[in-house]
């Protein structure tokens, strides 16, 4: 799906020339704002809890919001709120330590095929085809199955799968970058390859870099929530947005559908978030260079 | 960034060849493709193989699970994987079952794997195709209108989408599931259904949440297409030419727009296999991904490596059938490129 979805921006974006100012603008910064409250609950949220997110009471099941739980309880008398908070650093540290992997390696790997060339070049773009032919959720259910349940060798499992969708993108933005002038000029002073790669190739390409690992992130929260919300990913009784969409499906069967919406919003807010901020900076990354 | 970046092949030495005699031509492309499709299921076939060495423990312990079995069962299992023997033959014996159809034995079932997977692989395929069908249809209307009548409508449809397009499978199904199942009863919750039509009603939520994001992204991205062939040169000699709206929408910009965003839309479709997974674990569709979330949490490993080689092939295939179409079909694209 993600790499999908870069191409198909690609033909959205030619249709977007005229609006090439390279300012975030009105989206992008709503964007960014509801982001860094997102991070920021995740942050210190769970410091300020009052009430334990794991705090088992039969008795207060299916609680509607009140003073003592802002945003009532679920079939185990949990509190929501709580758990919403708490389960926010799951939720995010999953995605971000995918993108964080996949885009190091994907574009290191990217940096030293285009450098190099030939067959190390070649190779190198039929193994991130190989790799692409995985959709990220099958190897990540496959390292479940290998590995046992848990987010360890699922954040593992997508961090390579992603490899190829951060590789593909800085592998095209560094050919065009290396058949440059300047390029040529500074080989021609004898600058070595790897440092007219890291100081001269990558700065230039980071705005596009940092776009589609935003893109990324989106893709990358989808799959682990989706994970844990089939019970592969985060094990109970750890709060998780996904995981809590699933333990909520038997509430809404009950008529107490609040634990799934909320979980459910909070992701939805979120993907929306880093997919506009996404969005924003791949057009601004263009209009830049 | 044009239509060529859309094809799964990254790099491009435009190299235009002459149509005329292209007969030469179009059979070294299909055969290049084909050489590459063949090169990463094996790939895929190693890594669905190798994984089971992967794991912690060696391979018996690992298929076992700590499970108490008899000396038989073990015997046998060892016999299924020839774990005895070297480990290049274990792969071409696998390999080789597996084209064969023969996927070992379930370890839980004591059944054939590949009879387990009949079973179950209608309602799988009916999803997928259910789901495949909405992503086309709802996707490629609601852009081209969007496309071709901008103003509020328009913007806000696309708007809507792109809120659609963060709204990951399971949360549209769970969401489904509350609106039309539960609170207005239209649908039924959970199962597959007797087969049939009744198969078919049963299958339309759980389609249309595997579908939902796919056509937001498949709305978005023709809208964008016809957006941008209205505004090209040609379409608008076109219009000042005085042809007629409805010719040069046909002829010259659906005709142009269309490419790019079938073949996208050919991805996502295939890009649906992974999603149908979680859709059928929240519906109790009792499918391929049900069984293989089953399989996995029971440790039945056959099952799993079959269901993922199952899953990666239709998914390779299905790209490169969609990839090879749309070159053959595109007289702009040109087949003298060196596929890489």
């Amino acid at each position: 799906m993600t790499a999908l979805a870069a191409e198909g921006r690609m033909v959205a974006r030619t249709a977007r020339r005229m609006r090439r100012t390279g300012a975030l603008g009105l989206s992008g910064w709503t964007a960014v704002g509801a982001l860094v409250l997102i991070v920021l609950i995740a942050a210190v949220g769970p410091l300020l809890n009052s009430v334990d997110p794991n705090a088992v009471s039969l008795s207060e099941a299916y609680q509607n919001p009140s003073a003592a739980h802002l945003l009532g309880t679920d079939a185990n008398g949990r509190d929501l709120f709580a758990r919403l908070v708490d389960g926010s650093r799951t939720a995010l540290t999953g995605p971000f330590l995918v993108v964080l992997v996949s885009t190091i390696l994907g574009t290191s790997l990217a940096l030293a095929a285009v450098w190099f060339g030939g067959w190390f070049d070649q190779v190198s773009v039929r193994v991130m085809d190989a790799v692409f032919a995985f959709p990220g959720l099958l190897l990540a259910i496959l390292a479940t199955a290998l590995f046992g349940s848990g987010l360890t060798a699922a954040v593992a499992a997508l961090s390579i799968a992603y490899i190829p969708y951060i590789g593909r993108i800085v592998r095209s933005a560094a050919l065009r970058e290396r058949n440059l002038p300047y390029v040529a000029a500074l080989r021609v002073q004898g600058v070595h390859g790897v440092l007219i790669s890291l100081k001269h190739i990558l700065p230039n390409i980071s705005g596009l870099i940092v776009a589609n690992a935003t893109l990324a992130f989106g893709f990358a929260l989808m799959d682990l929530a989706g994970l844990s919300f089939i019970g592969l990913g985060v094990q109970a009784p750890t709060p998780d947005w996904g995981a809590m969409v699933g333990t909520g499906m038997s509430g809404i069967l009950q008529g107490f559908p609040d634990e799934a919406l909320f979980a459910s919003a909070l992701i939805v807010i979120t993907v929306a978030a880093v997919n506009v901020l996404g969005d924003r900076l791949t057009e601004r990354s263009e209009a830049l260079s | 960034m044009s239509a060529q970046d859309a094809a799964p092949a990254s790099t491009t030495t435009p190299k235009p060849a002459p149509r005329g005699e292209s007969g030469k031509a179009v059979a070294k492309f299909v055969a290049q493709r084909v050489a590459g499709l063949l090169a990463t299921l094996f790939v895929a076939s190693l890594v669905v193989f190798g994984s089971l060495y992967l794991a912690p423990g060696n391979p018996l312990t690992f298929l076992t699970h700590g499970r108490s079995m008899t000396p038989d069962a073990i015997t046998q299992l060892k016999a299924q994987y020839h774990l005895d023997d070297p480990l290049w033959m274990q792969y071409l014996r696998w390999l080789g079952g597996v084209l064969h159809g023969d996927f070992g034995t379930s370890i839980i079932y004591n059944q054939p794997v590949g009879a387990l997977l009949e079973t179950r692989m209608q309602s799988t395929l009916l999803l997928v195709v259910m789901a495949a069908v909405m992503v086309l249809v709802f996707g490629l209307a609601i852009g081209v209108f969007a496309g071709l009548k901008p103003g509020f409508l328009s913007r806000s449809v696309m708007a809507v989408a792109t809120a659609t397009m963060a709204v990951p499978t399971f949360v549209a199904a769970v969401i489904l599931i509350l609106v039309f199942a539960v609170n207005l009863g239209w649908f039924p919750v959970f199962g597959a259904g007797s087969p049939g039509l009744d198969a078919v009603y049963h299958m339309v939520l759980p389609a249309l949440g595997l579908a939902l994001a796919s056509v937001a992204f498949v709305a978005r991205l023709s809208q964008a297409a016809i957006r941008q062939e209205l505004s090209s040169d040609h379409v608008q000699t076109a219009i000042s030419r005085g042809l007629a709206r409805r010719f040069i929408v046909r002829r010259h910009v659906i005709r142009n727009a269309a490419m790019p965003v079938l073949t996208v839309a050919g991805l996502t479709i295939a890009g649906l296999i992974a999603g149908s997974v979680v859709v059928e674990q929240v519906f109790q569709l009792g499918g391929f991904g049900q069984f293989l979330v089953s399989s996995v949490q029971q440790k039945d490993f056959p099952v799993v490596q079959a269901i993922c080689m199952v899953y990666v092939a239709s998914f390779i295939v299905l790209n490169t059938v969609i990839d090879l179409l749309y070159s053959l079909l595109d007289p702009r694209v040109s087949l003298g490129r060196t596929a890489s």
